[in-house]
């Protein structure tokens, strides 16, 4: 049986992990490579690079990060994060990344996933989608691009159809109500978008609690789910997430 | 030396670096005549079968002579598929015909297609060299949509809505529908299996 995966997000600035992983005593928490050995080791399905850098200048140093954290690794890694060009895509994937999650760039240009997907199958693209919504209780969601600041004029749901019909082989969905909040996941949201769609879901925004993790692969339909900072913190291991949900009868890869 | 073909089918950074980790010595021939020093093959790809129309008569004869002088050929993933005589997804495109059988689509109904993820291989066959120290129940990353029928050649078989044979192996021809390069341990250990097979 198909397992639900568990994907640690990496948010990597200037070649650092940011997102609070200073302390704990985790000697090199910053460094994206020691960060990807130890979520390896304790059994992370996926890892999901992020790039926040802001300037165009600390961006060429991605390409480096990859390639540090792919030689750590012989398990999917995603890069996100600014790839705007089919260039920017052929940049990651060179440097080691299976895959490259498309954001801002696909909403403006909707292309962009199909030619992506020509060149590298659709297993290799992502399109990442940042929903709220449109009022509390509310069950309508509303695409944000540029780091949730922009409404994007779309429905979550139709952009996630339209995103598989060119060509994305998977949606990453982020509750941007609940990012950072640990409330949990959206489950209406994520389940709203994986029955709309044939390709996976990745639930992202809230994870807080291990039963959290129960809801969105339920009630929420999702087939992966992300987090990044109750991995980084070590308030919660990779394997003891994962015991927890097999207890709950949720199939995982232990 | 290992020869890994590049047919256009997919990027081969991981492929590389998994047996670079593992102390392969890897090249990617040129041209099919680059073959004739090979220990073994590795047919890798994602994508459509139609990609495979790429490897034509030449590398195809190049290939057959290889396996026809024990050395070993292993497919991954598309390059499985092609091992078989043909696939619902490119119908009038033959496969290499080494593997009895043609590839189909994933009914679904109930699952997701594409198979995207980690799922388990219930070992069909115990003495398959290619699954040496790999138990039922290993769980192994794939991305997919169309699978190669369950055979006698079947040495592992997976479900996702269905059986399929998620590894093959018929003497020295061997096939794996997931990514071993993407599979951590056990997808190194099906590797390093292979890179014995070739000496």
């Amino acid at each position: 049986m198909l397992s639900k995966r568990i994907i640690a997000c990496l948010d990597v600035r200037d070649g650092q992990v940011v997102k609070g992983v200073n302390f704990e005593g985790l000697r090199s928490a910053g460094d994206p490579a020691a960060l990807a050995r130890r979520y390896n080791a304790e059994g992370i399905d996926e890892l999901v690079i992020l790039d926040i850098t802001a300037t165009l200048e600390a961006r060429r140093a991605l390409g480096d990060t990859i390639s540090r954290v792919a030689r750590e690794l012989f398990i999917p890694l995603a890069v996100g994060g600014g790839i705007r060009t089919e260039a920017d895509a052929a940049a990651a994937v060179d440097a080691g990344a299976d895959k490259v999650s498309l954001n801002t760039a696909a909403l403006a240009d909707p292309t962009l996933i199909t030619r992506v997907a020509e060149r590298y199958g659709s297993q290799a693209v992502v399109v990442a989608i940042d929903a709220k919504r449109e009022s509390p209780g509310s069950d309508r969601f509303a695409v944000f691009s540029r780091s949730g600041s922009a409404a994007a004029g779309r429905g979550a749901v139709e952009w996630a159809r339209e995103a598989e019909s060119r060509g994305a082989g998977e949606i990453l969905l982020t509750s941007i109500d609940r990012d950072g909040t640990k409330a949990g996941f959206d489950c209406a949201l994520t389940a709203a978008v994986s029955a709309a769609v044939s390709i996976p879901v990745i639930a992202s925004g809230g994870a807080g609690a291990l039963d959290d993790f129960v809801d969105v692969f339920t009630a929420g339909r999702a087939d992966a789910a992300l987090a990044a900072s109750i991995f980084h913190y070590a308030e919660t291991s990779v394997r003891a997430l994962k015991a927890h949900l097999r207890q709950h009868g949720i199939p995982v890869r232990l | 030396m290992i020869a890994l073909i590049d047919y256009k089918a997919g990027n081969l950074t991981s492929v590389k670096k998994a047996l670079a980790t593992l102390g392969a010595e890897v090249r990617v021939p040129d041209e099919p005549d680059d073959l004739a020093d090979a220990a073994g093959v590795i047919v890798p790809g994602v994508g459509h079968f139609g990609a495979t129309r790429a490897l034509d008569a030449r590398w195809t004869e190049a290939i057959l002579a290889r396996v026809g002088e024990g050395r070993p050929l292993l497919g991954i993933c598309l390059g499985m598929q092609w091992l078989f005589e043909g696939s619902a997804e490119a119908p009038d495109l033959p496969g290499l015909g080494l593997l009895g059988g043609r590839c189909y689509k994933l009914r679904g109904g109930g699952v997701k297609v594409p198979h995207v993820g980690w799922n388990s291989l219930a070992i069909a066959c115990a003495d398959a060299a290619i699954l040496d120290g790999v138990p039922t129940g290993s769980q192994v990353y794939f991305t997919h949509s169309y699978v190669a029928p369950v055979t006698g050649d079947a040495a592992a078989i997976t479900e996702h809505g269905e059986p399929f044979a998620a590894v093959v192996q018929r003497g020295y021809v061997a096939g794996v529908q997931f990514h071993p390069e993407k599979s951590g341990d056990v997808g190194l250990r099906i590797l390093e299996n292979f890179l014995a097979l070739a000496g």
